[in-house]
């Protein structure tokens, strides 16, 4: 009951004031809706940057040959010509936690077809590639198990290479040369857009990596393996289960393939993304802090400007406690009544920037918990001094204040 | 009846300065139920000290005082805040009401605080309207007190003394404050409140003031060097119709010119 009085009156001396106090919690509104507009746009980039690697693949792992020396000569990454599609198919055979696995070769070459020529990426891979690469497929279909075996002549084409060979037509069904020989086309890819590294990915054929070795680039050995890993969890297991079972492929060869898991790539673009939050965040953190200082300034002049009303207080029977409970109270609803505006108006300015910039933006709800516990914790602490000050008044002296 | 007040030689010495200030010097002094005493004075006759200490918020350097039996000296100041909100009630020469709160609000206040409390905000509510009441403000309960007359915030900032039915009604210059007229109107009310029953202790340099008491006290150099009861006391009734008899003559007096 105590409470809810005490309750009651710093209330009603709030709402005395009321131009005052919505000044003072302004501080704590541009605070919090800094921050969170701040992180908001830190989380976008971060969301942005995830969505890219992840357009690589989902929990992707790739082995690519690695270096190797002969006669003392050293070659660089790349260099040797022993992955085979083999190794590939062994590791589909033998390593657990695998949702699918694709060999691919990487050729450029000149195409033909209905009458117009394109310089693209030829690429030869297996059936499970476009689930590998998380990449659907438009139109038509992938090829199967059956059309690497048969060393089939099927191509499915990228948007780029659709739009420039096929300008008004559908591709689908029609005949496209490569090196002189014809692929029936049987599927389109969905633009996939530019790559991590700048490339347009899009601008692509592929076709079984058979076909591929045998007919087009007369390979013996694969670019690189893309595998999948089940889950998040199982990347580093199957990284490691990969590369025992190619060393023990090479059979005491020294090991001339490198394992590297997209999370490696993915490292260094969410770092830098971090740091960028945190400086964000620790910019809008300050203002957060000048928020508080308004506040205690407030309350500072407040209890000055009220001494008499706190000795009216004091005189007719409130404790010194009351007195404190109700300064640190009126602190503590501004602030946080300011933080729960300011959630609102970084919400509404988060929105209201991507709208106008088009920059991804994601309001994050730990942020919103943070922000607003901060801001209490902010009126506790910088109303507790002068409720202090306040209770500690002696009711004649107060009373006698003018 | 045990008095409700009982004094025994209150001595109050201020140590702030280079100098102590013994402002009062040995005051022993009963008051009983029902009472209206002025405490008269010239400043710096102690008159004010004295006051803080009927009034708990200030203790004496020696001496005792019982308060409807209870011995201040045994009390922490938490316990003298809850004494103060229970057993009395005040009344400033200022007013001290809370700015931009209703004359209603400002009356609730001492129910705010204070030991007692399980009172609903109705019954709040319905206690502070009904010594609004008392005071003759009923009508004016959610007026804030800069659209109030000096008389009429004395009245509410009376109605707030009266909320927690006090022991005793301390008044520090009550009529400080007030124009003549006013000030008899006020003087009005407390003699109202004493009729029924109600022991008031007043402040007050002003002799006519004094004359609507029961009881003159007068200290000077911090001792009582006198204590009487009031002959010929006024009723602010009686003031009040002389007061308008004079008021009407003067008008007379004005309107052929007019």
């Amino acid at each position: 009951m105590r409470f809810t009085n005490t309750l009651r009156v710093a209330l009603r001396a709030l709402r005395r004031n009321t131009m005052r106090s919505i000044l003072t919690a302004l501080g704590m509104i541009i605070g919090v809706g800094a921050v969170i507009t701040m992180v908001s746009i830190g989380n976008g980039a971060k969301a942005q940057v995830e969505a890219q690697v992840a357009s690589l693949g989902q929990n992707l792992i790739t082995v690519m040959p690695g270096s190797y020396s002969s006669g003392g000569m050293r070659s660089g990454f790349g260099g040797p010509p022993t992955l085979t599609p083999e190794d590939a198919e062994a590791i589909v055979a033998e390593v657990p936690n695998i949702d699918g696995a694709s060999p691919e070769v990487r050729d450029r070459s000149q195409i033909l077809a209905n009458g117009l020529n394109w310089n693209t990426n030829v690429n030869g891979v297996g059936p499970d590639y476009p689930y590998v690469r998380n990449w659907p497929i438009a139109a038509g279909a992938m090829f199967t198990e059956q059309d690497v075996k048969s060393l089939g002549k099927v191509a499915l084409i990228g948007r780029t290479v659709a739009d420039q060979v096929f300008p008004n037509e559908d591709p689908i069904g029609q005949t496209l040369r490569i090196r002189n020989l014809p692929f029936r086309i049987i599927g389109v890819l969905s633009p996939k857009g530019f790559s991590v590294f700048g490339s347009d990915e899009d601008d692509v054929v592929l076709i079984p990596y058979s076909s591929h070795m045998r007919r087009v680039s007369r390979r013996t050995s694969i670019s690189m393996i893309r595998i999948q890993a089940a889950t998040p969890e199982k990347i580093d297991g199957v990284k490691l289960a990969v590369e025992d079972l190619l060393t023990q492929r090479r059979r005491g060869r020294e090991p001339d393939f490198v394992v590297r898991t997209q999370e490696e790539l993915a490292t260094a673009a969410t770092q830098a993304n971090k740091t960028m939050t945190g400086l964000l965040a620790g910019i809008a953190g300050v203002s957060l802090i000048v928020g508080g200082i308004g506040i205690m300034n407030i309350m500072l002049v407040s209890v000055t400007e009220r001494t008499r009303e706190i000795g009216i207080r004091l005189a007719i029977g409130a404790h010194g406690r009351d007195v404190l409970t109700q300064f640190l109270i009126e602190a503590i609803l501004l602030s946080s009544l300011g933080g729960i505006i300011g959630v609102a108006v970084g919400i509404g300015g988060s929105q209201l920037l991507s709208s106008y910039n088009g920059w991804p933006v994601v309001v994050p709800t730990l942020w919103i918990g943070i922000s607003v516990a901060g801001s209490a914790l902010v009126g506790i602490v910088s109303g507790f001094y002068p409720a202090y000050k306040a209770a500690q008044l002696d009711p004649i002296d107060a009373l006698r204040y003018e | 009846m045990a008095p409700v007040v009982q004094i025994r030689d209150l001595h109050k010495i201020y140590e702030s300065g280079e100098i102590p200030v013994h402002a009062v010097r040995g005051v022993s002094l009963d008051i009983q139920r029902g009472e209206f005493v002025a405490l008269m004075g010239a400043s710096g006759s102690g008159k004010s000290t004295l006051m803080n200490m009927l009034g708990c918020l200030d203790r004496p350097t020696r001496g005792s005082y019982m308060l409807d039996g209870i011995d201040i000296d045994k009390l922490d100041r938490n316990d003298l805040a809850d004494l103060r909100n229970q057993k009395l009630g005040f009344v400033f020469q200022g007013f001290n009401l809370l700015a931009r709160t209703t004359a209603l609000e400002n009356v609730e206040l001492p129910m705010l605080y204070g030991r007692h409390r399980v009172a609903s905000m109705e019954e709040i509510r319905e206690r502070a309207m009904h010594c609004l009441e008392i005071v003759g403000l009923a009508n004016r309960f959610d007026h804030f007190p800069n659209q109030l007359s000096g008389g009429q915030q004395q009245r509410v900032a009376i109605a707030r003394g009266l909320v927690n039915q006090p022991q005793v009604l301390l008044a520090d210059e009550p009529t400080g404050n007030l124009d003549s007229k006013t000030a008899v109107e006020v003087m009005g009310v407390f003699q109202k409140l004493n009729d029924q029953g109600i022991t008031i202790v007043m402040v007050t340099h002003e002799l006519d003031i004094a004359h609507y008491c029961k009881r003159n006290l007068i200290l000077r150099d911090g001792v009582v060097v006198r204590d009487e009861a009031v002959a010929g006391r006024f009723l602010a009734q009686d003031e009040m119709e002389k007061l308008k008899q004079a008021e009407t003559a003067a008008k007379l007096l004005s309107t052929p010119a007019a």
